[in-house]
């Protein structure tokens, strides 16, 4: 037991070492920044209904051999089943014929009043069934998101913090890389070289989800540099270097915990942003197979019956909601973590 | 001036804070003497995903047809050097080969020589200049909305703020934000095209395409609409103009959500201002505050995403460009990475680059100009 918690004891609710206000066990826990950030997002309604969103996101996924269980159980999941091959999509409601998934879970009789797997969400043009696209096509939005934003976000943040913190020519020269980057505008440079990186990873996440992060992970160098050139001249990081820190241990231990929360908001953006540049450049026919579960992949069917979507709705408006919602979800809760974080607007 | 700004740079690029009187040329220079070396920077950029293909994937790209005896494509590798050492190659790739036959240069794309296009069947560079005049209209048509409705509904909101007009642009903002083009742009041809049949997609009506084909037609900007007033075809000009409607919306919702984001947020700051409490308490109408000093001084941060906006047109018009098979570059080179054209890709690539890269250099300088704070630094 500590000396401070003893003198709380001892004197009531004020805590002498920490002044008037009283420190809640999880502000203890995480310290004041962070509290603040998670107290913030749970109390603004509008990052409240994010957070239910990219909830709902999770267990959808988690879920997924529930909600739309594949075929049978040596099914490649990842693959969407076909109900034959014919090319005029078929509205929600028709029977299941060929390749019917051999189980019909708890909850399918009772909500949809069907004995039999019917396609719930209509089928795209070769009878892909759009139910079990976007319910599968979760897991690929949230595998595909972590996967590139968490990797670019790493080498963002290990190139960021060592031109911020050494500065002079390795800055200079780092800096230099980074606006070759973002000499491409984003969807430009990923669309060239998803395209490249096809023949040689084949036609599955890889060659979109590496390009997206050869040129995503500038945004978060440049964050990250900035803040931490903000950062590393205060008093507290200034004192720890005179102490006789070494530089590992200033940068992990000072500067990088302090520097790091506007690179937060950037990574809540993009996990919505990134999701949602994949799911484009699936649906302009590159990365993924034909067929893959992907919300992109499922829409790119509609664009042989520009024609006649009046009759054929069902092929953009199911997975253009999923799309719109998953990236409103993640926005919602990024928007909210800018305010709480704003120094502007702090205090009001 | 321009020769002490110059001295100031090279000597020592710190020391033009205290060069007080050519700080912006000094400013401007160090600007352009970056962009050759960025520029520079791009081609190896470009040049290193060519060689991420192997030199057999790469001798595709020399020859049209399927070779038909197996030492074919080793002959190609030899004749094009495409084993040599990576800088010969992309010496070579920059200035041009002689062609060891005919003795000519050949290639080279300093040269504007980008290869050949599988998919356009023409030159890269032919498919680019005869594309990029669309391209660059439905640009120039989309900046109106785009900064008239971003800027004026921000300002707006800024205004009214937490009133409804404030709450509703917020959510347009953040729906504008979340909604893929794609998607968007597809649901404006489901309401607009399948269901009401107000527009179509292309770029004008099959009788006015052979018109601008016409010899009596003179294209100057090979814009259609800019092209058809300056014929006095008023017909053909509202016809191109019903074609731009729909992509020029799209565009135009997705892309000045964050205009409308930033324009609010840097309007409420400048409201905050001691500079407004102090023209207000003096007595200026509201109507002068608002104009004189909270709008000119929230405007400056809006410059700053002019880069970003510019960015977000070029990514848009590759999926807006598809979906409302309007022809332009963007188009093509969606379709040139759909069949792995990868000449043209890397082309389009450069072109948009340089594009981009010049661009923001107008937006720093323009920036430069209205904030004495940067170019001070």
């Amino acid at each position: 037991m500590s000396i401070s918690t003893e003198v709380t004891r001892k004197t009531g609710p004020v805590m002498l070492d920490q002044g008037l206000r009283e420190q809640s066990r999880l502000e203890k826990l995480v310290g004041p920044e962070w509290h603040r950030l998670i107290r913030g997002v749970f109390t603004n309604p509008l990052s409240v209904i994010g957070l239910i969103i990219v909830l709902g996101f999770a267990l959808t996924a988690t879920f997924a051999p529930t909600l739309a269980p594949p075929i049978n159980a040596l099914w490649d999941t990842t693959l969407i089943p076909r109900d034959g091959f014919k090319a005029e999509p078929q509205p929600p409601g028709t029977l299941w014929v060929r390749d019917v998934p051999d189980t019909i879970p708890f909850w399918y009789t009772p909500i949809t009043g069907h004995d039999e797997w019917v396609h719930l969400m209509g089928t795209t043009s070769g009878q892909y069934d759009i139910f079990y696209g976007l319910v599968w096509g979760s897991r690929t939005a949230l595998l595909v998101g972590s996967l590139v934003v968490f990797t670019s976000a790493a080498i963002g943040i290990l190139i960021g913090s060592i031109a911020g913190f050494y500065g002079g020519w390795i800055d200079e020269i780092m800096m230099r890389v980074v606006e070759i980057f973002i000499a491409f505008p984003f969807l430009v440079g990923a669309l060239i070289l998803s395209s490249i990186l096809v023949p040689i990873f084949g036609r599955s996440i890889w060659p979109a989800s590496i390009a997206l992060i050869v040129f995503g992970w500038t945004r978060y160098a440049r964050l990250l540099r900035g803040d931490i050139l903000a950062t590393k001249e205060r008093d507290y990081v200034l004192a720890a270097r005179a102490s006789g820190a070494k530089d590992i241990h200033l940068i992990l231990q000072h500067v990088l915990p302090n520097a790091i929360f506007p690179t937060l908001v950037n990574w809540s953006l993009d996990m919505g942003a990134i999701v949602l540049s994949f799911a484009t450049l699936s649906f302009l026919g590159i990365g993924v197979q034909v067929g893959y579960a992907d919300w992109g992949q499922v829409v790119s069917n509609a664009r042989e019956w520009i024609l006649a979507l009046d009759v054929y709705w069902y092929i953009i408006v199911y997975p253009g909601v999923a799309l719109l919602l998953y990236g409103l979800g993640w926005n919602l809760i990024g928007d909210a973590l800018r305010d709480i974080l704003d120094p502007k607007l702090r205090g009001q | 001036m321009l020769a002490e700004g110059l001295v100031g740079v090279l000597t020592n690029p710190h020391q033009i804070i205290f060069v007080k009187a050519t700080t912006m040329t000094a400013y401007i220079i160090r600007r352009l003497l970056i962009m050759p070396l960025i520029l520079l920077g791009v081609t190896i950029l470009i040049f290193s995903m060519l060689q991420v293909l192997g030199p057999i994937e790469r001798s595709a790209l020399y020859i049209r047809d399927i070779p038909k005896n197996p030492g074919a494509l080793d002959a190609v590798i030899r004749r094009y050097g495409l084993d040599d050492p990576v800088h010969v190659q992309y010496w070579r790739w920059l200035v041009g080969r002689t062609d060891p036959e005919t003795g000519k240069t050949v290639g080279g794309i300093l040269r504007g020589d980008l290869g050949f296009s599988r998919t356009g069947r023409e030159p890269v560079m032919d498919l680019l200049k005869r594309r990029l005049p669309a391209t660059i209209e439905l640009g120039l048509w989309s900046i109106v909305p785009v900064v008239g409705f971003g800027i004026w509904l921000g300002i707006l909101s800024a205004l009214h703020h937490n009133k409804p007009i404030d709450q509703f642009s917020r959510v347009l903002a953040i729906l504008g934000w979340s909604f893929p083009t794609f998607v968007f742009g597809l649901l404006v041809l489901l309401i607009f095209y399948a269901k009401l049949d107000w527009f179509q997609p292309g770029r004008l009506s099959i009788q006015y395409s052979q018109v601008v084909k016409s010899p009596e037609f003179t294209q100057f900007t090979k814009m259609n609409t800019i092209d058809a007033l300056l014929n006095f075809r008023f017909d053909i000009f509202l016809d191109a103009l019903r074609h731009l409607i729909m992509p020029v919306f799209t565009l135009s919702v997705v892309i000045s959500a964050l205009l409308l984001k930033v324009t609010r947020s840097s309007m409420l700051e400048a409201l905050r201002q001691d500079y407004v409490t102090t023209a207000r308490a003096k007595g200026l109408r509201e109507k002068v505050v608002i104009n004189r000093h909270v709008r000119r001084n929230a405007l400056i941060p809006v410059v700053t995403i002019a880069g970003t906006t510019i960015a977000g047109l070029m990514n848009g018009t590759i999926v807006v460009e598809t979906i409302f098979n309007y022809p332009g570059i963007g188009s093509a080179a969606a379709a040139a990475a759909l069949s792995l054209d990868v000449l043209t890709m890397l082309g389009y690539a450069l072109f948009t680059a340089i594009l981009f890269v010049v661009a923001n250099l107008v937006v720093d300088i323009m920036y430069g100009f209205l904030d004495p704070r940067v170019r001070l630094q």
